[in-house]
């Protein structure tokens, strides 16, 4: 691709594969647009991306190195009479900051020395193996000294007061085989890590978009097995569903029926909800003759919102909770298998499928603006090409400075830890644990935390992924670290405990896609800007936005109709064969076998596919 | 062999996976697994998994599952294990439910003290559970209903849970009439005169006679009689001694009808068997009084549940049937209210309980007066506890017949059933010592509905006033000639 030029017209250019562009991009290319999808980095989805722990390790490279300094080059030749510029930035600048690595696991396998030497070399032979089988990742030149890594960046990071790490995680637990970072290192393509860390509701609109969209079958997902709360300093598990109140061991029998009989009334709306609706949704609760533990539940982890949200979207949110449940499973949730910066990807795929054209490392240096008519005419792509097009989406990081000089920069508290051991653990290892830790409770901010196991495959088996996000008030790790230090291991823990250890961890800050977008801010009226990803527990926003923006660009058209199965589009000319009329019903039959993720009936994410490998032996 | 049935499994599978509820289906297919040389019984375990999980209440693969679970002999334990599994996912479950009350006496059988002399026949197996064990059931079953009051799987186990009292078979009553040379035997439940060895033994020596039900209508019947050879026992100044022997159950029961006496009996009362209690337990009455607290807990914030209702009166009646009587009635009204399409349902249970009420008044006050007046009462039961009973008042219910087991009561002397609905009184049919009968404001309408009084011989004063038959033109002769040793006719 390098060598050849791009067509040099398109109806749609988008620039950024985050969620909302990627969902943008698929839903033009569907509906016969020329698509051109280009992203400045080199790998797909943005912000909502997820990595392997080797690159993730490069990405928190890059981030730190910070952004290359770029020779701003005159286009001006390129101008025709009554056009003008705006020079797009870097995206990266602004919406990640106060990176912070710490790791704890021990650089050599302790328990059996013998090995460890084989091991760091088999390690890097499979570093070097995954430099060169991957074309995306740029040059992994700092996995070579991965070990000096963790040193350096904390080196970087001078005023947390920290003891050398490594070499301060002794062995506390002679009983349990710790972890090493080098198997981490050897095993980290086992790794999906997100930055961002969110869920699908089960009825929520991605998931809509993605059945009404086919682009479900591009994925699977696993069911969230578990609501945990933090209340006391101890966790908890919520009881939200019929089975769970049932099998709950904390609450009382009238404390089961009392939760159940409210779960069920507020599904339909009252005359008395309409009392309370400009009284809090605390205060509401509180007059359900519920009792202090259902009180929390319901207010933290069921409607997840603050003591001071107001009744009607407390209980629109509890709402939206329940009618996501039992869908898929005995929880609202769903997470995304290979974690959730494949989503973006599948409507990628999606729009590839479609005619989209797609290329990364590519990004758009300027946009050719019509003055007279105040609209994007054409953009200057990275090389030099000018492209002409008619819509220009874009993620709100390339705007750069524009968005940040306007509105204060509200920012997430990104926190992401590998662990040993699941917080809560039970009969099952492979818990899919959602937590929600309150406001006050430690931290100032509400914190959602989600504990990924194994077979989600974003982390190597005997390892969890656990995600902590809230909004910051200070640094990440100002934000996060006592909660860690409280629910995990570490060395800074003051009591030991039979808390999982954390092996490694990261703290960042990530620019919150929620505040209100730069819209209208003097760009042109064909110009439609993305947010990067906020800090709600689910996809609304950015399906709603790219829906928007959607319409904006094509009014009369569907958004996101139902794509044909592949076999079943007759390219022009071509005549459908008898052959490939079987195959298209064969491959029918197997979307229904192996498509089962998304199906109602599917409950069996645990088990595995569906009743067909049994009956099929 | 091994491979065509196994195709056939394969085939099986198909067609499962197309329709999973074809009777035809599973039932080949545990045809099919019966004879198949080699059989994977674990393959067939999970396919049952698998189909459960996509529906666990079908109940075809339930009935497969069972089979498959015989044959291959799965441990007890690990089906608990199952079924705890799929309470748990989904207690909305009669068969999981209903197959932890098959398991539960063979894991945790009660241990028993009292030796093991009444065996019963319907099965070796003891149907009771360990108390350690029911306590956890308890708590399980609870759970679900206060989880969800409204679904009635748990709430029929529960009643499985408090009801596991099985009564002894026994002779409980034997009567013996000196003047009739008639011999009536109550006995715990139903029997087939012809079918059960039954003995009698008069004074050492067995005697031939012919057991019979009281009414030609049913074979079955918990009160049997018999005719004694005439002169055997009509002396008043001998003493016999009688003796019922029930082969079968190696039970038996003696009567002494001593000098001077027309009539004697030997019994076991409902109080003594505490009869109607069984009903729902023998079960500590300390366990029965939490139960009762815990459902009460229910109610007060289910008020208008019907199952908790239902389920309270049951307990209450467990625990202390005429001391919980008003609190029983207030509840059957409530319930009702609130179920009205099953309103005659627990109309008549109300009956039963308030029938049971009146024989333990009356045992308490040893009198042979049965009344129960002015109760609404739609229908009669227990009448063979009525065995004994001379006086009988019904009067002011909403009774429309006088069933054949009526025909239990073989001392009845006077029968007051006024203002009811009666127009059928198939049950006074040869009662032997009956006199006196007052039907007034009934619904009799013919003659032939008067028809079985004929067949007591002693009848005396009738008393029709009210009933529509009185309107009929010659019925006074018709009267007459139908019963001719009526002498105090009012019409």
């Amino acid at each position: 691709m390098a060598a050849e030029d791009l067509p040099s017209e398109f109806d749609v250019v988008i620039l950024g594969t985050g969620l909302a562009e990627s969902v943008v991009a698929a839903a033009c290319s569907r509906v016969g647009q020329r698509v051109l999808h280009l992203d400045r980095r080199s790998y797909y989805a943005a912000n909502w991306a997820s990595f392997t722990f080797n690159a993730l390790l490069t990405w928190i490279q890059e981030q730190q190195e910070g952004p290359q300094p770029e020779q701003g080059k005159d286009w001006s030749s390129l101008l025709n009479d009554g056009e003008e510029l705006i020079h797009l930035s870097n995206p990266d600048l602004d919406s990640i900051t106060n990176i912070q690595v710490l790791s704890y696991a021990s650089e050599e396998d302790e328990e059996v020395p013998d090995t460890a030497k084989e091991e760091t070399s088999a390690n890097s032979q499979l570093e070097a193996e995954s430099t060169g089988s991957r074309e995306e990742e740029s040059a992994e030149a700092e996995e070579e000294s991965a070990e000096a890594e963790a040193t350096n960046t904390k080196g970087e990071e001078p005023e947390v007061d920290q003891s050398h790490p490594g070499a301060s995680s002794g062995p506390s637990e002679p009983t349990r085989k710790k972890i090493s970072y080098a198997q981490l290192l050897k095993e980290g393509r086992r790794f999906n890590i997100d930055l961002v860390s969110k869920l699908l509701f089960s009825r929520g609109s991605l998931v809509d978009l993605l059945i009404r969209s086919n682009v479900s079958r591009y994925t699977e997902f696993k069911n969230v097995t578990r609501i945990l709360t933090y209340r006391h300093g101890n966790l908890q598990q919520v009881p939200c569903s019929r089975a769970d109140v049932f099998a709950s061991r904390q609450l009382s029998v009238v404390e089961k029926r009392k939760l159940m009989r409210f779960l069920t009334s507020c599904i339909e709306e009252t005359e008395m909800d309409q009392a309370y609706s400009s009284q809090p949704y605390s205060k509401y609760l509180q007059d359900q003759q519920l009792g202090e533990n259902l009180q929390h539940f319901l207010l933290h982890s069921i409607a997840m919102v603050t003591e001071d949200t107001p009744t009607e979207a407390g209980l629109a949110s509890t709402r939206h909770f329940l009618r996501s449940l039992g869908r898929y499973g005995n929880s609202p949730f769903l997470f995304p298998v290979y974690g959730l910066g494949e989503i973006p990807q599948c409507f990628c795929r999606m729009s590839a499928v479609f005619g989209g054209i797609y290329c990364l490392r590519h990004s758009v240096s300027c946009l050719i603006v019509d003055k007279d008519a105040n609209r994007c005419k054409a953009v200057i792509d990275s090389r030099g090409q000018r492209i002409s097009c008619s819509h220009f989406v874009v993620e709100d990081g390339y705007l750069g400075s524009r968005s940040s000089v306007t509105t204060p920069t509200r920012l997430l508290s990104r926190a992401i830890l590998i662990t040993d051991s699941s917080v809560l653990p039970s009969d099952s290892e492979q818990q899919v644990s959602m937590v929600t830790i309150p406001p006050g409770e430690v931290c100032q901010s509400a914190v959602k935390m989600v504990e990924l196991c194994s077979s989600t495959m974003t982390c190597m088996p005997g390892t969890y992924l656990v995600h902590l996000t809230c909004q910051s008030v200070g640094s990440a790790f100002e934000d996060l670290s006592q909660l860690v230090t409280k629910m995990f291991q570490t060395p800074e823990s003051q009591e030991p405990g039979g808390r999982p250890s954390v092996l490694w961890s990261l703290y960042f800050n990530m620019a919150d896609g929620s505040v209100p977008g730069v819209e209208g801010q003097g760009l042109p009226s064909n110009v439609h800007v993305c947010s990067g990803p906020e800090g709600s527990l689910d996809h609304e926003h950015s399906i709603k936005q790219a829906e928007l923006i959607f319409q904006r660009i094509l009014p009369d058209e569907e958004f996101c109709p139902p794509a044909p199965n592949p076999e079943d589009i007759i390219y022009d000319g071509e005549s459908p064969t008898p052959s490939a009329e079987e195959d298209s019903v064969k491959e029918a039959g197997q979307q229904e076998e192996s498509g089962g993720d998304l199906k109602e009936a599917g409950q069996q994410e645990e088990s595995g596919g569906d009743l067909n490998p049994q009956l099929d032996q | 062999m091994q491979k065509i049935y196994e195709a056939e499994l394969s085939f099986l599978e198909a067609c499962l996976k197309v329709n999973p509820k074809s009777y035809g289906s599973w039932h080949h297919r545990g045809w099919v697994s019966a004879r198949l040389p080699r059989p994977d019984w674990a393959r067939e375990l999970s396919l049952c998994d698998r189909c459960l999980s996509l529906d666990d209440r079908n109940f075809h693969c339930w009935d497969y599952r069972r089979m498959v679970v015989k044959v291959s002999g799965v441990p007890v334990d690990q089906e608990l294990e199952f079924s705890d599994r799929l309470i748990g996912s989904n207690f909305s479950n009669y068969s999981s439910w209903h197959y932890r009350s098959t398991l539960l006496p063979v894991l945790h059988p009660q241990t028993r003290q009292e030796p093991p002399h009444a065996s019963s026949p319907r099965g070796p197996q003891s149907h009771r559970v360990c108390e350690e064990q029911l306590l956890k059931e308890y708590e399980l079953v609870q759970n679900a209903f206060f989880t969800d009051p409204n679904d009635q799987s748990a709430w029929f186990y529960y009643r499985w849970l408090l009801g596991r009292a099985e009564r002894e078979e026994t002779i409980s009553c034997v009567y013996v009439s000196r003047e009739d040379e008639r011999v009536a035997v109550a006995f715990s439940r139903p029997i087939n005169a012809r079918c059960v060895g039954l003995l009698l033994v008069l004074d050492g020596q067995p005697l031939r006679v012919e057991w019979r039900s009281v009414h030609p209508r049913f074979r079955h019947s918990p009160v049997l009689i018999c005719d004694l050879p005439p002169g055997t026992i009509n002396d008043v100044t001998n003493e016999h001694n009688l003796t019922v022997h029930w082969t079968g159950n190696h039970t038996h029961r003696d009567c002494a009808l001593y000098t001077g006496r027309v009539e004697s009996w030997c019994r076991d009362t409902a109080t003594d068997q505490e009869l109607f209690r069984s009903e729902l337990s023998v079960e500590k009455t300390s366990v029965l009084q939490s139960e009762l607290q815990s459902v009460k807990q229910l109610q007060e914030l289910e008020p208008l549940n019907k199952w908790c209702l239902l389920t309270i009166i049951l307990l209450m009646r467990a625990l202390d049937p005429l001391g919980y009587e008003k609190e029983t009635l207030a509840h059957f009204q409530t319930l009702k209210e609130v179920d009205s399409m099953r309103s005659e349902y627990y109309s008549d249970l109300c009956c039963k309980f308030m029938i049971e009420n009146t024989i333990l008044k009356m045992e308490y006050a040893e009198v042979r007066v049965f009344s129960i007046t002015d109760r609404n009462l739609t229908s009669l039961c227990h009448l063979d506890q009525l065995l004994l009973v001379t006086h009988i008042n019904l009067s002011s219910n909403r009774l429309q017949r006088l069933p054949p087991q009526f025909a239990m009561l073989q001392c009845l002397e006077v029968l007051e059933a006024d203002n009811n609905f009666l127009e059928n009184l198939e049950g006074v049919y040869h009662l032997p010592r009956l006199q006196e009968v007052s039907l007034k404001n009934n619904k009799i309408s013919t003659l032939t509905d008067l028809q079985p009084l004929a067949s007591c011989p002693e009848l005396k004063r009738l008393d029709l006033r009210g009933n529509p038959v009185t309107q009929a033109a010659s019925v006074e002769s018709d009267l007459a000639e139908l019963l001719p040793s009526v002498t105090d006719l009012l019409l």
